[in-house]
């Protein structure tokens, strides 16, 4: 970092520098500043989900962006993920008090056999910060795990996340299950993770594969909307 | 702020090193063409993961093996599973335009998720079976059998155990910053060291990484698996 970075005062900044600001320092995993950042917009009279979306949201896009195009790696990623944590630690309360749109309710879960869960959680938050519900039942999961939430938790869509080449077809059993129960059908169902790809995500007939994050809330919020239409 | 850095993909310049001047960390961020005397067009070419460079070799001279070459990939790799199929792909059209026909890659999928099986399929060259080399190195069989029982492990081969610091620590930008420990390790609860070979300062190698990483240290003594019977089978096809 050099010098000239240390004397930006981001209570001087205008709303629109201090949104630029606030995507740099996610960008480079700044949490404090992000923080600081939330607050001073938010005593200026920003609505949350306006704070939410346009700071924290837009600059995590652009993080994703990069690791997409192999400029960030896992490290960097990981660190602007606690950065934006951070903020919606914040933001999360107020947002609850406040009503920001409702989008819909997702179970995700990193499959049985497998414990990778960086993607897993970026995703998780990702959606959260979209205004859907989120409920994370974390790592290892069987077929079991993901039935009793969805049922318990009258769940809208599906989540399940693999990155090792081992567990994906697991991912098939899940759905293969909830076709034997006849429930399929109820649920929309997004699979992703690294080793994945499109034509995987059709053959075990999920509704669709998602590269990262930003593709799967635009994905989500689709099918949201088509759900909507056809009741 | 973001400075415009850009990738730089060094999969493609290829250095020249023979077995006695091999370094880890040429094996770990180079593509390396490791000649094999005789000098003459070699009959049968491997093209490899740079973490298995040593092992190959101590294979070839363990049993003798003849006209037989060795290239690597860089391990760092290994983090970017998605560059690994076209990548064998180039080294394969290479090797072919050379005039040398047999031609095997020893890669395991290593997350390609079934992308460079296709790259081996088209281009008709055999592929080493198995998800990861971890598992060839202990046996499919026997590895898939523990999958339960070993879910909290990370696992260490020698050459792992030995590029600890470059591939994991680094790689994982736990140097700059190591409070990220949690949120990569959180869910593991200990180290397996599938030991090739019987080093004790390997031992103490890896034994240290699982201390830094917090986790219970496991060896096991697996030798080279099945790429044993995958090199001494490209040598008679
Ligand atoms: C970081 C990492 C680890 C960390 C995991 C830390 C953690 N808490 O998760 C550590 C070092 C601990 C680890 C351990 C292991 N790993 Co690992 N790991 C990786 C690595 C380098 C990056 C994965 C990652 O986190 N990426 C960052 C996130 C942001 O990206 P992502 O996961 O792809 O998620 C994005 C999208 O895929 C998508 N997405 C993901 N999930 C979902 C879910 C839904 C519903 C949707 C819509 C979208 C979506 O959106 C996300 C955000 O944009 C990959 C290689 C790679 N480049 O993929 C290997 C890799 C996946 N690991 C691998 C292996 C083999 C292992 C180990 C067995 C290694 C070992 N030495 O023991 C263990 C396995 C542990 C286990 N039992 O599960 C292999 C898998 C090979 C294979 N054949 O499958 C890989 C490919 C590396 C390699 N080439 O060998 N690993």
């Amino acid at each position: 970092m050099s010098d000239e970075e240390d004397d930006i005062v981001l209570s001087e900044l205008s709303n629109e520098e201090l949104v630029q600001q606030m995507h740099d320092d996610l960008y480079d995993g700044l949490k404090d500043e992000i923080l600081e950042g939330v607050d001073i917009l938010l005593g200026r009279g920003w609505e949350p989900y306006k704070v939410l979306t346009e700071a924290l949201v837009e600059g995590m896009r652009i993080v994703g962006i990069d690791f997409r195009d192999g400029i960030l790696f896992v490290p960097e990623v990981l660190l602007a993920a606690n950065a934006m944590k951070g903020g919606m630690g914040i933001l999360k309360p107020l947002l609850a008090e406040t009503g920001a749109p409702k989008q819909g309710k997702m179970v995700i879960g990193t499959v049985k056999g497998d414990i990778h869960d960086i993607g897993k959680n970026l995703v998780s938050m990702m959606m959260e910060g979209a205004g859907f519900e989120v409920v994370d039942l974390g790592i290892n999961n069987p077929v079991e795990n993901y039935l009793e939430a969805l049922d318990k938790e009258d769940a809208d869509i599906l989540g399940m996340s693999a990155l090792l080449t081992t567990t994906m077809p697991y991912m098939k059993v899940v759905i293969d299950e909830m076709k034997a129960k006849g429930i399929r059908e109820n649920y929309v169902v997004l699979v992703g993770g690294a080793p994945l790809n499109e034509e995987f995500g059709k053959a075990i007939g999920a509704d669709a594969y998602c590269r990262d994050a930003a593709v799967a809330v635009e994905t989500a919020k689709e099918y949201m909307a088509q759900r909507l239409h056809n009741q | 702020m973001r400075r415009g850095k850009t990738r730089r993909d060094r999969t493609v310049e290829s250095i020249s090193l023979p077995p006695e001047s091999l370094t880890d960390e040429a094996l770990s961020l180079r593509s390396v063409v490791i000649p094999t005397s005789p000098k003459s067009l070699p009959r049968t070419l491997l093209i490899a993961c740079g973490a298995l460079a040593r092992e190959i070799l101590a294979i070839i001279e363990i049993n003798d093996l003849t006209g037989m070459a060795l290239e690597c990939l860089p391990a760092t790799l290994h983090n970017h599973p998605e560059r690994i199929p076209e990548a064998v792909r180039a080294k394969v059209q290479a090797a072919r335009s050379r005039g040398i026909q047999d031609v095997h890659v020893v890669y395991a999928d290593c997350g390609t998720g079934g992308l460079l099986d296709q790259v081996c399929e088209e281009e008709g060259v055999t592929r080493i079976a198995g998800p990861h080399c971890y598992a060839f190195f202990d046996g499919l069989d026997a590895f898939a059998s523990r999958s339960e029982e070993e879910i909290g492990a990370l696992f260490l081969t020698d050459f792992f155990a030995r590029q600890f610091d470059t591939l994991l620590w680094k790689g994982l930008g736990l140097d700059r910053h190591p409070e990220l420990l949690e949120m990569y390790f959180g869910n593991y609860d200990r180290v397996v060291h599938l030991a090739q070979t019987d080093d004790p300062v390997l031992d103490a190698k890896a034994r240290a990484a699982a201390d830094r990483l917090g986790l219970r240290y496991v060896r096991r003594k697996t030798g080279y698996g099945e790429l044993n019977d995958f090199v001494t089978r490209a040598a008679s096809s």
